[in-house]
């Protein structure tokens, strides 16, 4: 790897380090570990998968003739008799946020081959992504049996709120369960040491090594990043 | 400007001749080369039958698994061919073709063809197969995740297949399942046949995506000392492209197939307006179903450039290594195939004149079709110019790329005619389409398929395929397809309608029954020459010409691995070093037509060999 640094210490800056990554051989992005870019590229990919989601979203919300339900009725939170709008999303936010900020953590200890505390930041990310799919079944479970919100219909107006509410909050829950069972596993494996052995993984015979605790992260930070979106356009719009 | 960098950093060179020691040729050819980034790969070996040939991490074995698999797909979208133009041409014959089943029958052959055939057997079975070794790695990036990919897609083929044998049928709403059709119950399949074709679909897009990602990661960060993405063969490039418009365009495909699948399940109205359906006011009620047009549009313009630019890519390479030539404007070549990926993501509403939009809508669109003509004819003038006085070997390869050429200048001229509004109102559902598409990336792109498993089948097998079942296969398969689509041209100008069952009395088909029945004679006969090819595949891997090492004296890195047919991890002890682009044919002054890419500069000193 002291080949791979002193490579990168020599490399050109700006625009024309730029050019000169691209025409080198090996690699396009220097120093960068392969599942890194796979991570980025399918990242990439996603973000199309939620732009059509939502952009769908957007045209038939446009278009449709019937009313539009209004989201601080909709989404609001009975305290104590009196309908406060958007407090639960406020909290499902903030726990989310912050599990971007613990897994930030889980990373730089991971760096640092600290395997305490960096198993235990990967299991606070865990326990935030918990809470957040759990609030959402909670929301979920309230916006079904209390408020009458079905796929295919609703109470308040047009049709496609619900359809368009359950797919895309369901598509995005599905993302951060996924991201949750990772981060079990992997701050299981981190407190055992996997990643300071380089012990094989079970399924693809490849050693553990803490970048992968990075690549976990850029998911984890990218779910977040999609939630701010469809935050804004479904509670906010 | 990557050049004057390599001379002023004398770091490297102190550097690489520490790290040759056990490298062959003198220490300024080394020069050149930087020293190795990425530490060697480690490879899972399997020991046993299942893990060396079915969950196998070979790329190179998951690559004839794909190719089997969809050429197995392939024979039953040709199976159905039949059965349709047997319909068309004749149209009492066979009564047990209702209009049912000839819907269901256009749907999958449509489906079949386009996902489960070409892109599959593109990216899935050439990918595989070449792009470790032409870029001199041991193999995909994440040989697990191949493998999972392959059995994705199997799966995928299963559940499409499974519709056939479902209450209902397959789905026959066409291969483009616009709704609301595709989920009324008029609409044979609309009950499971639909389900399972949007499951099927969904499957494949996330088994593709694992492919694609390893395909798109092992080009960008994993080529052997000296590849330069200037130094990849252009069949790399091509499936490179493709491969990133893949992971761009399937996401719509797959928003689209989930959105209708809740449609179909739980009754959503996210594609459905309100519609009466036999006297019955249906739940629906609010979609779009424009929507999904536009979805379904925005992965299926794309996914025509996801078939024609590794097509495009490898009958650069093919016609390069028979011709005995550099490909003309190797730069522009790859720059024409990234332009036309990008492009193609701004023409997809081309397809949907017709479903009423804005007049500038139409007229943007109509633009960016014409413009994307530009790089796609650059790189027809280029093919010819290398074949310009070129030293032409005329064997079944060439042959293919030649018969690539002429059809794909046919296909691509009435693609003009299409693109323009004014002149697709009156064209569109016609024929007309039938033959543009069926010659532009139905025909053009086969075509190179069989070239490409002529070139490269010594290299899998070790054998050649017998020259003369290949030399009558091409010419019947050929002038066949001419028979097939030209006269369509005809019938759409016309007017005969497409997708119709049957046109009775109408004044079309009196005017074209001869047509019709010669077009189904030539295309039983084109189906029927693919089982000689069939047949020429399984006799040559018993009894076929043994082939030496590089039968074809090409220079790209996949014939010059130490054991041929390539073994697991490809290199063998030592990864090669690529000194040139893979082009270097009939160089003035070397001492044989071709300089292999491993070839370093000190032993081509004299010869007018230029620095790529």
């Amino acid at each position: 790897m002291s080949e791979q640094t002193s490579i990168n210490n020599n490399l050109p800056q700006g625009f024309k380090g730029l050019t000169s990554d691209f025409g080198s051989d090996q690699t396009a992005f220097k120093g960068v570990n392969w599942g890194k870019a796979m991570m980025w590229i399918f990242l990439l990919s996603d973000t199309f998968i939620f732009s059509c989601f939502l952009i769908s979203y957007m045209k038939v919300r446009a278009s449709v003739v019937a009313e539009w339900p209004y989201p601080s009725e909709v989404f609001a939170l009975d305290v104590g008799g009196v309908p406060v709008p958007l407090l639960l999303i406020a909290i499902m936010t903030f726990v989310l946020i912050t599990s971007s900020g613990t897994m930030a953590l889980a990373v730089k200890y991971g760096y640092e081959k600290n395997k305490k505390l960096c198993g235990m930041f990967l299991l606070f990310t865990a326990l935030g992504g918990l809470t957040f799919v759990g609030m959402q079944a909670f929301e979920w479970s309230k916006l079904i049996f209390h408020e009458g919100v079905r796929p295919w219909g609703n109470p308040f107006g047009a049709a496609q709120f619900g359809s368009f509410f359950f797919m895309i909050t369901g598509f995005h829950g599905t993302h951060v369960s996924i991201g949750v069972i990772f981060l079990f596993i992997f701050s299981r494996k981190a407190f055992r040491g996997d990643f300071d052995t380089g012990k094989k993984g079970f399924f693809t015979s490849m050693k553990s090594d803490y970048v992968a605790i990075e690549i976990l992260g850029l998911y984890w930070h990218f779910v977040d990043l999609v939630w701010v979106f469809i935050f804004a356009f479904f509670y906010l719009w | 400007m990557s050049e004057d960098y390599y001379d002023s950093n004398t770091s490297y060179k102190a550097q690489s001749s520490e790290t040759i020691s056990s490298g062959s040729g003198s220490v300024s050819d080394i020069d050149y080369v930087k020293p190795k980034e990425v530490p060697d790969q480690e490879l899972y070996h399997g020991h046993s039958f299942i893990t060396k040939y079915i969950f196998c991490q070979d790329a190179k074995v998951i690559g004839v698994q794909y190719t089997l698999t969809a050429v197995f797909t392939g024979i039953i979208g040709l199976i159905l061919s039949w059965m349709m133009r047997m319909q068309l041409g004749f149209p009492e014959l066979f009564p047990v073709l209702t209009s049912e089943t000839y819907y269901q029958f256009v749907t999958m052959h449509g489906m079949i063809m386009v996902v489960y055939l070409l892109t599959a057997l593109f990216l899935g079975g050439f990918g595989n197969y070449l792009i470790p070794l032409m870029v001199g790695a041991r193999d995909m990036v994440f040989p697990y995740v191949n493998m999972v990919s392959y059995w994705m897609f199997f799966v995928a083929v299963l559940v499409l297949m499974a519709s056939f044998f479902v209450p209902g049928g397959p789905t026959g709403a066409g291969w483009t399942l616009y709704p609301p059709q595709t989920l009324l119950e008029g609409t044979p399949g609309s009950g499971i046949g639909i389900m399972l074709m949007l499951i099927s679909l969904a499957l494949f897009v996330i088994g593709f995506t694992m492919g694609g990602l390893n395909y798109v990661i092992t080009i960008l960060q994993a080529r052997t000392r000296g590849m330069t993405l200037m130094r990849m063969p252009l069949t790399v490039w091509g499936i490179f492209t493709a491969t990133i418009l893949a992971l761009l365009a399937f996401p719509a495909l797959f928003v689209g197939a989930i959105m209708m699948s809740l449609d179909k399940l739980l009754g959503t109205s996210f594609f459905m307006p309100t519609i009466i359906q036999a006297g019955e006011m249906l739940e629906y009620g609010g979609g779009s179903p424009i929507l999904f047009q536009h979805l379904f549009w925005f992965f299926g313009h794309p996914e025509v450039y996801i078939v024609a630019l590794p097509a495009f890519g490898i009958v650069s390479d093919l016609i390069s290594v028979h011709a005995r030539k550099n490909i003309f404007g190797y730069r522009m070549m790859v720059w024409a195939i990234v332009a036309i990926g990008a492009i193609s993501f701004f023409v997809w509403a081309h397809h949907m004149y017709v479903s009423g939009m804005s007049p500038w809508f139409g007229f943007f669109f109509a633009t960016t079709t014409l413009i994307i003509a530009i790089p796609t004819a650059m790189k027809v003038y280029n093919w010819v110019l290398t074949l310009w006085k070129g030293n032409i070997r005329m064997n079944v390869v060439m042959l293919f790329c030649l018969g690539f050429l002429i059809t794909f200048v046919n296909g691509g001229i009435t693609g003009l005619f299409l693109g323009n509004v004014a002149v697709d109102v009156p064209l569109s559902d016609t024929y007309f389409v039938i033959a543009h598409f069926h010659m532009v990336m139905g025909i053009a792109p086969v075509l190179v398929i069989l070239g490409a498993i002529y070139h490269w089948f010594p290299l899998v097998t070790g054998r050649f395929l017998d020259e003369k079942l290949g030399k009558w296969h091409f010419w019947i398969t050929f002038l066949g397809s001419y028979s097939i689509y030209f006269p369509m041209h005809y019938l759409g100008f016309i007017g005969v309608p497409r997708r119709y069952f049957e046109m009775y009395d109408s004044p079309y088909m009196t005017s074209a029954v001869g047509m019709n029945q010669f077009i189904s004679l030539a295309a039983f006969i084109v189906g029927a020459a693919q089982f000689i090819f069939l047949f020429n595949i399984i006799k040559s891997l018993k009894i076929g010409k043994l082939a030496d090492k590089n039968p074809w004296k090409a220079n790209s890195l996949e014939w010059y691995t130490p054991n041929v047919p390539p073994v697991h991890g490809n290199w063998g002890d030592k990864l090669p070093v690529v000194h040139r682009w893979p082009y270097d044919y009939n160089v003035p002054g070397a001492k044989e037509d071709f300089i292999p890419q491993t070839t370093p500069p000190s032993e081509v000193k004299d010869t007018g060999v230029e620095k790529t």
